[in-house]
């Protein structure tokens, strides 16, 4: 892997950047690996990485049906925070917070990690009280979170609108400086080159179409599109198509697949320094490096794989937005599209073991896995390398469906629920 | 928005109903004769597939009734709606 500095910058603009080489290979399948990752989005890549930086696994191949960063990690709107009512939430939220802190040195990528901060308003009394608890559960799981009075909270997003006498007044907020956004697109990027670059083998446009077991029910390999694969080991990072994935070995999963979109504004010039987002008028907004403003709406109410959405749903996240920034009812929206989200009954993913042997699951993340990603692939690249889970992701298993000791972040999420 | 045809009312914009998750799943008989995976398989498991799918919805701003439809999930295009209570229609053509 050819080191990334400044130095080489300048060597490339003194080449006219003819030699930038490609940043990962485009191998075809071995006819057998040591595991499979089926998924090659943020968390899948950041699985293999970790797999093979930490645990050793060389011999591993990431399977994805398209391309890389082509799923959910490409569609979000790439809000990092780890305010989490939970212990076991915030453990693994703010696990990966730490692990965002030096993403872009500890593989030489620049994943645009900005610690904006992420600023979550109440409108009413209820929202006032529920924040407080966050920030002192926060506080007591040693994550950052402070609250702020309205005037605080204009004097740190100085667009927002606190006057009194609009629809859903502010009240104050809740401040996470550690939250912030990175570069969706460098994420899975950045995971790639590292993975590649310890011999993982990212196999794009190849599909998985079966699971094998042998006649003692542990997984033997994958059926593909690009023919069978044997493995011991399956890892699947599948987010919206899990169930489909799961299915394939005889599994029934505790999900649901919803649309969730997002949008963007045309680009303009820098008016929004912060992540901003409300539960009670759902909204929730930052802007991009480019300029453009990138706009969460929420789920659609019906299980779907169209990756689209309903107008209206758009339309009712456009009414928030423009009530608390009159200024933006002017701007004019680039894009919108949707993504497939997989979401469990208590709205904490499930990563650990399955029913069947050698087949593991990271999955259930909801509308908000983007910014678990680095956390979320080094607890699970524990799991598939031990066979057992990690003491951050032991809580989530797919068991606590059956003995009844949720994860219940319903009521904590953010807005989409 | 979906357009949703309600069995008792007609077709209606997706705004007047709210969703109610897979169908046909029965509440068990005797709930204290199943054992704890049982009942997670009926509170929390669903097929989630891709593809053709039993789902109920319920007319709350119209004439407040449940009822079923079968809708490709790929698709989002209805197959067909049904009162509640009615067997699954048998669409054929291997669907």
């Amino acid at each position: 892997m050819r080191h990334f500095s400044l130095r080489t910058l300048l060597t490339e603009a003194a080449n006219a950047h003819q030699g930038w080489a490609r940043q990962w290979r485009a191998p075809e399948p071995k006819p057998a690996y040591d595991a499979i990752i089926v998924g090659g989005g943020g968390h899948g890549l950041a699985t293999a990485y970790y797999m093979a930086q930490e645990h050793g696994m060389r011999n591993i191949a990431v399977l994805e049906k398209g391309w890389i960063g082509g799923g959910n990690t490409g569609r979000n709107t790439t809000i990092i925070r780890s305010n989490y009512l939970y212990d076991e939430s915030a453990a693994i939220y703010d696990h990966a917070v730490k692990l965002w802190e030096g993403l872009s040195q500890a593989l030489n990528y620049n994943v645009m990690y900005s610690a904006r901060g992420v600023l979550m308003l109440a409108h009413n009394q209820h929202d006032v009280q529920s924040f407080k608890r966050h920030v002192y559960a926060n506080r007591l799981n040693g994550v950052d979170n402070e609250w702020l009075t309205p005037e605080q909270a204009k004097a740190f997003c100085p667009p927002l609108n606190i006057s009194p006498d609009i629809r859903y007044p502010v009240l104050g907020g809740a401040l996470q400086r550690r939250g912030g956004v990175a570069r969706h697109d460098a994420v899975a990027w950045g995971y790639a080159r590292g993975a590649d670059a310890l011999g993982v083998d990212i196999i794009q446009n190849c599909e998985v179409t079966g699971i094998v077991r042998g006649s003692d029910g542990a997984v033997t390999g994958v059926e593909t599109t690009k023919g069978p694969i044997r493995t011991p080991r399956i890892g699947v990072v599948a987010a919206g198509h899990t169930s489909v994935i799961m299915a394939m070995a005889g599994v029934r999963m505790p999900l649901e697949s919803f649309p969730l979109q997002a949008l963007v504004s045309e680009p303009v010039k820098p008016v929004f320094p912060c992540v901003l987002m409300s539960n009670a008028v759902h909204a929730y907004i930052s802007q991009s490096d480019k300029g453009e403003l990138v706009i969460g709406a929420g789920t659609d109410q019906y299980v779907s794989y169209s990756q689209q959405g309903g107008l209206h749903i758009t339309t009712h996240t456009l009414d928030a937005i423009c009530e608390l920034f009159p200024q933006f009812s002017r701007l004019r929206l680039l894009r919108n599209w949707g993504g497939i989200v997989d979401v469990t009954p208590d709205r904490s993913p499930i990563i650990g073991r399955t029913p069947v042997p050698g087949l593991f699951v990271n999955c259930g993340w909801g509308t908000g896995g983007f910014k678990a990603t680095p956390g979320s692939g080094h607890v699970f690249a524990w799991t598939v390398a031990k066979g057992e889970p990690h003491p951050i992701n032991a809580p989530f298993t797919l068991d606590r469906f059956r003995t009844g000791r949720l994860i219940d972040e319903a009521a904590a999420a953010a807005v989409a629920h | 928005m979906l357009l949703v045809t309600c069995p008792h009312c007609g077709a209606r914009p997706e705004i007047e109903f709210r969703y109610g998750g897979e169908a046909h799943i029965a509440r068990p008989a005797d709930p204290s004769a199943l054992d704890d995976r049982q009942w997670a398989e009926f509170l929390y498991f669903r097929s989630n597939p891709k593809g053709v799918y039993a789902e109920r919805w319920n007319h709350a701003h119209g004439c407040g009734r449940w009822f079923n439809a079968l809708r490709d999930t790929a698709s989002d295009a209805f197959l067909a709606t049904y009162p509640a209570g009615q067997q699954r229609p048998d669409l054929g053509g291997g669907r």
